[in-house]
């Protein structure tokens, strides 16, 4: 009922008939290639053109058929319905956070995190070698589909690794879990370059990361 | 020391299929040396005993699903993955005893654990899988079945085409790594197509699988990126292999009664 009456509103104030926000593909802050050696170019473009664009696309539709599903009442549906948003809109959160975890080794990537980040990271975990390795085996060790996370816990403050399967957001494994760096375990994120050593994956994947949007999340998220 | 399984010789299924399907190049049965190997070190007083299984090749040249699965695909998956699931269950089965002796369905079936799955499973379960995978794929496969099979497809299905659409749609939402399965279903009596995640197979339901497709990304990736619709297509057009179905079928109906019970009318 409440939902209804927002629709309406949306509707006076003039956003269309449907007053249904639709989700687009962010741009890439950097080019394709911009990530070699570490990560191909080819496996940029399919990763951002054909991937997380085919999980926008997917996360609209079930959007779109929740909203009639809701507006029927049509709880069957309204249910069916919550993998499909689950598994695609997590596909849309999760690589948008992967874009902005990356950046290309000329603008920083691969720097080590200093300030408040890097002492949170010596406090919980003894040094960034200890994180990068722990990162690395329980990514490597993921079964199947999925990310692995170096998150905040909002509540106990103190820094997580964690592992999601297929697209599932971090706050799946925790309410108070905010996610600081992602990264991609899914076989098409690296198959094209590493085929099946993900483990090289993950060993060369730190000479991209963008620490700075890490700490910027931190910085925000731990006060 | 209590065992799980205790089957002497090991009643592979994977023997039946061979006798279905002449024209195959006899694949090479491990399981034989690990018996020869277990009577030797007890013979020689030893008092530990390892279990070995071995990478199974498929009944075919790595290069001959060309050109709809390319030999770099084969040489990867099957050389790579699925090996890699074979020597990772082999160290860990030198760690435990209490799962020797077992044939492959077997091990997958008390790995699973009735939903909690075992350290093993995984291993276990994806070294099945892929012997299964390879075994349900032939060169110049595809086409339609005949006889018994299509009859029970139609029978379940109501057409061939159903079934098919059904196949490839299943293949298409699976969310994440999975599997897509034909199985005869034992106590409805009647073939289903499933979906499962990750390294799950039928078996662990107790039912019978007839034909399978890997959906990983690493089974399809490098031939086709990420356009899992054309590789769905290619399996069923050109490599799905009816006549391992047809042997599998006709095992599975010694344990499954298909047929109408003819109750005598008075």
């Amino acid at each position: 009922m409440a939902l209804r009456s927002l629709l309406t509103r949306k509707t006076t104030l003039g956003l269309g008939l449907r007053g249904l926000q639709t989700f687009s593909l962010p741009d890439l802050p950097y080019d394709y290639g911009a990530l070699e050696p570490a990560i191909s170019g080819e496996i940029m473009q399919l990763h951002h053109h054909k991937h997380h664009q085919a999980y926008i696309t997917n996360y609209n539709k079930a959007l779109e058929q929740l909203e009639g599903a809701l507006a029927k009442g049509d709880t069957t549906s309204i249910v069916k319905l919550q993998s499909a948003i689950k598994f695609n809109g997590g596909g849309h959160i999760n690589h948008s956070i992967f874009w902005k975890n990356l950046t290309p080794v000329r603008e920083g990537g691969g720097e080590p995190p200093h300030s408040s980040l890097g002492w949170a990271i010596d406090t919980n975990f003894g040094s960034l070698e200890v994180l990068v390795q722990k990162i690395n085996s329980e990514g490597a060790a993921l079964q199947g589909s999925g990310w692995v996370w170096l998150g905040l816990d909002k509540e106990s403050k103190k820094l997580v690794v964690e592992t999601t399967a297929n697209q599932d957001p971090l706050v799946t494994k925790g309410q108070h879990l905010v996610p600081l760096l992602g990264i991609d375990v899914w076989e098409h994120a690296y198959y094209l370059q590493y085929k099946n050593v993900r483990p090289d994956y993950l060993k060369n994947i730190w000479k991209v990361i963008n620490w700075k949007y890490a700490i910027e999340v931190y910085g925000k998220e731990s006060k | 020391m209590g065992s799980f399984c205790y089957h002497t010789f090991p009643a592979s299924s994977h023997l039946l299929v061979s006798d279905f399907a002449p024209g195959f190049k006899s694949p090479k049965l491990p399981y034989l040396s690990k018996q020869q190997e277990r009577w030797f070190s007890r013979s020689q007083g030893a008092s530990k005993i390892f279990a070995y299984y071995g990478l199974r090749e498929p009944p075919y040249k790595l290069d001959a699903l060309e050109p709809y699965m390319s030999r770099k695909t084969l040489e990867k998956h099957w050389g790579g993955h699925h090996r890699n699931y074979v020597e990772g269950l082999n160290k860990q089965l030198e760690k435990t005893e209490v799962l020797y002796g077992c044939t492959m369905d077997e091990l997958v079936k008390v790995t699973y654990n009735n939903g909690n799955p075992l350290p093993e499973f995984n291993n276990a379960a994806q070294v099945w899988n892929h012997d299964f995978f390879w075994d349900s794929m032939q060169p110049g496969g595809g086409d339609m079945p005949k006889l018994g099979v299509l009859q029970q497809i139609e029978k379940d299905f109501g057409s061939f085409t159903n079934f098919r659409e059904k196949f490839v749609e299943a293949a298409l939402t699976l969310f994440g790594s999975g599997w897509v399965w034909l199985v005869l279903k034992r106590e409805e009596r009647r073939l289903a197509v499933i979906k499962t995640s990750n390294a799950v197979c039928p078996l662990v339901w107790d039912d019978i699988p007839i034909i399978s497709l890997d959906m990983w990304e690493h089974a399809y990736y490098l031939d086709y990126k990420n356009d899992k619709g054309k590789y769905v297509n290619v399996f069923m057009d050109h490599l799905v292999s009816w006549n391992v179905a047809t042997g599998r079928m006709a095992r599975a109906e010694a344990f499954v009664n298909l047929g109408e019970p003819k109750i005598p009318i008075a």
